[in-house]
């Protein structure tokens, strides 16, 4: 069997479908697979945007990423799990990142795609720049994305 | 040690990375973002608010007051807005 975590860091867009068949393949113990693609909007704070660029700190994304996915690993029954995050320059409508989670029953799968993504949002040391007809500025982090990550702390 | 920058605070500093020796004095994350706010303008306002900035020794985020002592890389940035 296929290690069951797998975290890509790349510049590249994703093949959906052929991520989850990887996910899925071969296997006869997976009854759902819920999956969160997030995209690039065409606006930011009311403002149009063109595109964000991704600026990254390779050595720390991955191991960062694959920290948090080991921690759903142990707090879900998950059979798979798959987190690709994209750098570099990304245009409106195109996808960002995409989280798959796979389990035996929808449940585990659901919260631990929720988890990840709020882990991401705050702890993945990525930094989004907009790109606009007046020039650019730093995406800031929101307090809200905060709120979410605390939610799953253990008291 | 290795010190990187990232996002607006790589902007102000005016670098990506650079190789540093602090002195004796500076022991905490929190000390090393004090001092380097003292070296000149750009550092000075890359730290202004050093409340919000974010950090990381070799790879693991930590708190302001972690130690420094044995830290091959160090990384200062703000908050993260991936996902």
């Amino acid at each position: 069997m296929a290690n069951p975590i797998k975290v890509h860091i790349q510049e590249a867009d994703f093949d959906i479908s052929g991520e989850i068949a990887a996910l899925t393949q071969g296997r006869d113990d997976i009854g759902a697979v819920v999956s969160f693609i997030g995209i690039c909007r065409g606006r930011e704070a009311d403002r149009p945007i063109a595109a964000l660029v991704l600026e990254h700190y390779p050595e720390m994304a991955e191991a960062e990423i694959t920290r948090h996915a080991e921690t759903a690993f142990s707090r879900w029954p998950l059979t798979g799990l798959t987190v690709i995050h994209r750098h570099g320059r990304i245009a409106v409508g195109e996808n960002i990142v995409l989280v798959l989670t796979a389990s035996s029953h929808r449940e585990a799968a659901f919260q631990a795609a929720e988890f990840l993504m709020d882990y991401l949002k705050t702890n993945a040391p990525f930094w989004k720049r907009e790109e606009s007809a007046t020039g650019g500025a730093w995406v800031e982090a929101r307090a809200e994305d905060d709120d979410a990550t605390a939610r799953w702390m253990k008291p | 040690m290795k010190i990187k920058y990232f996002a607006w605070v790589r902007e102000r500093v005016g670098k990506a990375e650079e190789t540093i020796e602090p002195p004796a004095s500076v022991r905490t994350v929190g000390e090393l973002i004090g001092w380097l706010s003292g070296l000149d303008e750009g550092y000075a306002h890359a730290f202004e608010n050093p409340q919000v900035i974010r950090a990381a020794i070799d790879h693991a985020h930590v708190r302001p007051d972690v130690a420094i002592a044995g830290a091959r890389e160090i990384a200062l940035f703000p908050p993260m807005t991936g996902g």
